[in-house]
């Protein structure tokens, strides 16, 4: 058994971070609960069309509740720390703004980024803890070779979390734990169940944490109106790849590149968005076989598994959570910017959305689709 | 067992054993319900109004003049609402404890208009906008003795001079001081004061309002008849007469000079860390204070993390306040001082209690310098500006 640590758990009142603070104290850590309140999950509800009260998700008082319980049946010392503010600015604001200049972002990574492996390792440090452990599946390991720590996707697949890791930084990952990565989630759960952890069955949180329903145009709404901001101006022309203008819209942020309901066109063939330049305040629309394409720039690169891309790299690349991963060529273009070429062409290419590339189990890097 | 020292008893203190003792009976052996007309009701009515007695005399008034609550928020409640009226002004300060805070917002959605005082950079009203605010139909004035964050008194005798002129209704949410310094209430001139047991040593659950014979007061439960039909409900027997027992200490410490010692106490704690951490100060120096409390800011650190890094040390203390969820929001007493909200988030509570011994001081001594050294070498802000 290895030397016990003072290790802080992330603990998001999930069945995860819960067995995950669970086996640790099992096996004699020195083990401290922390939940982050990031979001008040009320401030908002009293707009029009939003959920009154909103429950089983992050950040809600239930899941407060249910953290604060198992680390209590567990018997470890448990904190909510406030880091609202940081979450507003780093995580809330730039998802706002992303939508409104036609893009579709991810804000769980930028939570992982700025408020997950940034501003819960400074507290864990302030409080004595040399690293944070938290229920994400995936891997990560010292590569003695390569002196880097490499983020691995995780045994259960089907759970893989490492698209939203991409980010993470070489000091950040020395001082990551996570206990889930050789584990599936049934083993999960059946952990659970043998820690007597009365969650053991609570379904899994799928949606955006801070938006309820998962309708973001409505939040986007709520949220500008709250602040006493107006929307702006981000209606315009839907126009065909030739450049026929066949109709209008009412904001650039209702769209995603390859959606095709709700384009309020009526066309005898069926029509996707293929492209949204935020700049013209234009949605591109055409056929689905103009949503395929061979190429995407990205930048803010950020890599792991290697200090610096110094030649064209073979990787599998994920351009979305569910992406299965294309093989490519991964060439630098400039200081912060690369080009990924694929083999073959794929659909629905996304601005706002991250491209992750791969070798095979190692995440090798990652960067933000242009 | 990792020792434990408690150095926030303004958030609650523990129960004397004194106290326990007299509450202990009216769990088993005297359990009547005082309205009954039997033996054992007889009992605990004796039994509460001994207790109205003590408290009564706690604050200077009659004993009639005592409501029994479930704590400070429903006497707050109580009298804010129960003192007012659709179309009512009320002036109240933005450093009040939530229980009057909210209750007067309450007060505005239902049709009140609600002037919110600023306060000194010490956390002192100005008497004189308490006068500046009176509007013709004023009804009620409601300012706290003492402020839960700060410690520091209210001059609420001024305040009760100016609402007796101008014949308006002067409430004080007194919770923070009761028990601490002596309370008159003929001195204050108020028409209503809430205390809370458990902020001086007697149990969660249980309070007083003090309500002037005269001041018409609309009741917030409806039921039976119970005090003098203004709060009704079954009384909590073990639990007034744990407040009447701990107003009977209280009231004999005075006499000894407890508050004193607790002054000295609290002042070494005080001056110990001042003279130990540099960039440090006193929120509200300057100003009276009751004599255990003593808020301190030190630059450079987040007080979360501090208030975590004691608790696991085994020193409890707090900052800001508690929210529901138990996650630490930016004080609005701090922020109405126009402190900084870096000094907001960077101020720590200390509140000692009868409980407290010299060893604890030296206790919280030795760890919270060291703590905020560690804190302060994990500040990037704070390298930076020592290397310079």
């Amino acid at each position: 058994m290895p030397s016990p640590q003072t290790i802080a758990v992330a603990m998001s009142g999930g069945v995860d971070s819960s067995t995950v603070a669970a086996m640790l104290r099992a096996d004699g850590h020195n083990v401290i609960g922390l939940t982050m309140q990031l979001w008040n999950q009320r401030r908002l509800a009293e707009h029009e069309g939003m959920p009154e009260a909103v429950t089983g998700r992050c950040c809600s008082l239930d899941d407060v509740y249910d953290a604060r319980r198992v680390a209590e049946h567990i018997g470890i010392p448990y904190y909510v720390v406030n880091h609202e503010e940081r979450f507003e600015r780093d995580v809330v604001r730039p998802f706002v703004a992303e939508y409104l200049s036609g893009r579709t972002p991810i804000p769980c990574s930028l939570c992982n980024n700025h408020l997950k492996f940034d501003q819960l390792l400074v507290v864990a440090q302030q409080i004595g803890a040399e690293c944070v452990a938290t229920g994400h599946y995936a891997r990560v390991e010292y590569d003695d070779v390569r002196g880097r720590w490499l983020l691995k996707r995780p045994a259960d697949r089907s759970k893989d979390q490492t698209y939203f890791l991409f980010g993470l930084t070489q000091e950040q990952l020395g001082r990551t734990l996570f206990p889930l990565g050789e584990m599936t989630k049934l083993e999960v759960r059946e952990r659970a169940r043998a820690h007597g952890l009365a969650l053991a069955e609570k379904p899994d949180s799928q949606e955006i944490c801070f938006v309820p329903g998962g309708d973001y145009k409505r939040f986007i709404d709520a949220y500008l109106s709250e602040r006493g901001e107006s929307l702006p101006e981000t209606a315009g022309e839907v126009v065909t790849t030739s450049g026929e203008v066949i109709g209008e819209h009412g904001g650039v942020h209702n769209f995603t590149v390859g959606q095709r309901k709700g384009l309020g066109v009526a066309t005898g063939s069926p029509l996707y968005v293929i492209q949204i330049n935020g700049a013209d305040k234009q949605v591109v629309v055409g056929r689905d076989e103009h949503l395929y394409s061979r190429e995407l720039r990205a930048r803010r690169l950020n890599l792991i598994a290697m200090d610096e891309l110094r030649e064209p790299m073979r990787v599998s690349v994920k351009i979305r959570h569910r992406h299965e991963g294309a093989a490519a060529m991964l060439e630098k273009l400039a200081d912060d910017e690369i080009l990924v070429t694929f083999d073959q062409p794929q659909r629905a290419i996304t601005p706002g959305q991250a491209a992750v590339f791969y070798d095979g189990d190692i995440v090798v890097g990652g960067a933000w689709i242009a | 067992m990792m020792r434990r020292i408690y150095l926030d008893n303004n958030a609650s203190t523990p129960v004397l054993p004194e106290v326990l003792e007299a509450m202990r009976p009216y769990f088993g052996e005297h359990f009547g319900n005082a309205s009954s007309i039997h033996h054992h009701g007889q009992e605990t009515r004796a039994a509460v109004e001994r207790a109205r007695n003590s408290v009564a005399s706690l604050l200077g008034c009659r004993v009639q003049e005592i409501v029994f609550t479930s704590g400070g928020t429903e006497g707050d409640n109580l009298a804010i609402s129960g003192l007012t009226g659709e179309g009512d002004h009320v002036i109240t300060s933005s450093i009040e404890h939530h229980a009057v805070l909210h209750a007067c917002r309450h007060l505005e959605e239902m049709g009140c208009e609600v002037t919110w005082l600023p306060v000194d950079s010490r956390s002192l009203v100005d008497p004189d906008d308490v006068r500046r605010a009176l509007r013709p139909n004023t009804k009620l004035i409601s300012i706290m003795t003492a402020n839960n964050e700060t410690g520091v008194l209210q001059p609420v005798e001024d305040i009760g001079k100016i609402a007796a002129e101008a014949d308006v209704y002067f409430h004080t949410d007194a919770v923070q001081a009761a028990g601490k310094v002596p309370i008159d209430v003929k001195n204050i001139a108020c028409d209503a004061l809430s205390i809370s047991g458990h902020k001086m040593h007697a149990p969660q659950g249980v309070g007083a309002l003090f309500v002037r014979r005269g001041a018409h007061l609309q009741p917030l439960f409806y039921g039976g008849r119970h005090e003098r039909s203004r709060r009704a409900g079954t009384e909590n027997v073990p639990g007034i007469v744990a407040l009447g027992k701990a107003a009977e200490l209280a009231m004999q410490g005075f006499e000894r000079g407890d508050d004193k010692k607790m002054s000295a106490l609290r002042d070494r704690l005080q001056q110990g860390i001042l003279a130990q951490v540099e960039e440090s100060a006193v929120n509200g120096e300057g100003a009276p204070r009751v004599p255990n409390t003593s808020n301190i800011y030190f630059d450079h650190i987040e007080g979360e993390a501090m208030v975590i890094s004691l608790d696991l040390k085994g020193l409890a203390v707090s900052t800001g306040a508690a929210c529901s969820a138990g996650a630490i929001e930016p004080s609005h007493v701090l922020t109405a001082m126009g402190l900084r909200a870096d000094r907001a988030r960077a101020s720590i509570r200390f509140s000692l209690g009868k409980q407290n011994s010299e060893e604890d001081i030296d206790f919280a001594l030795a760890l919270v310098p060291e703590a905020v050294a560690r804190l302060r070498e994990l500040s990037p802000a704070y390298r930076k500006m020592v290397v310079r």
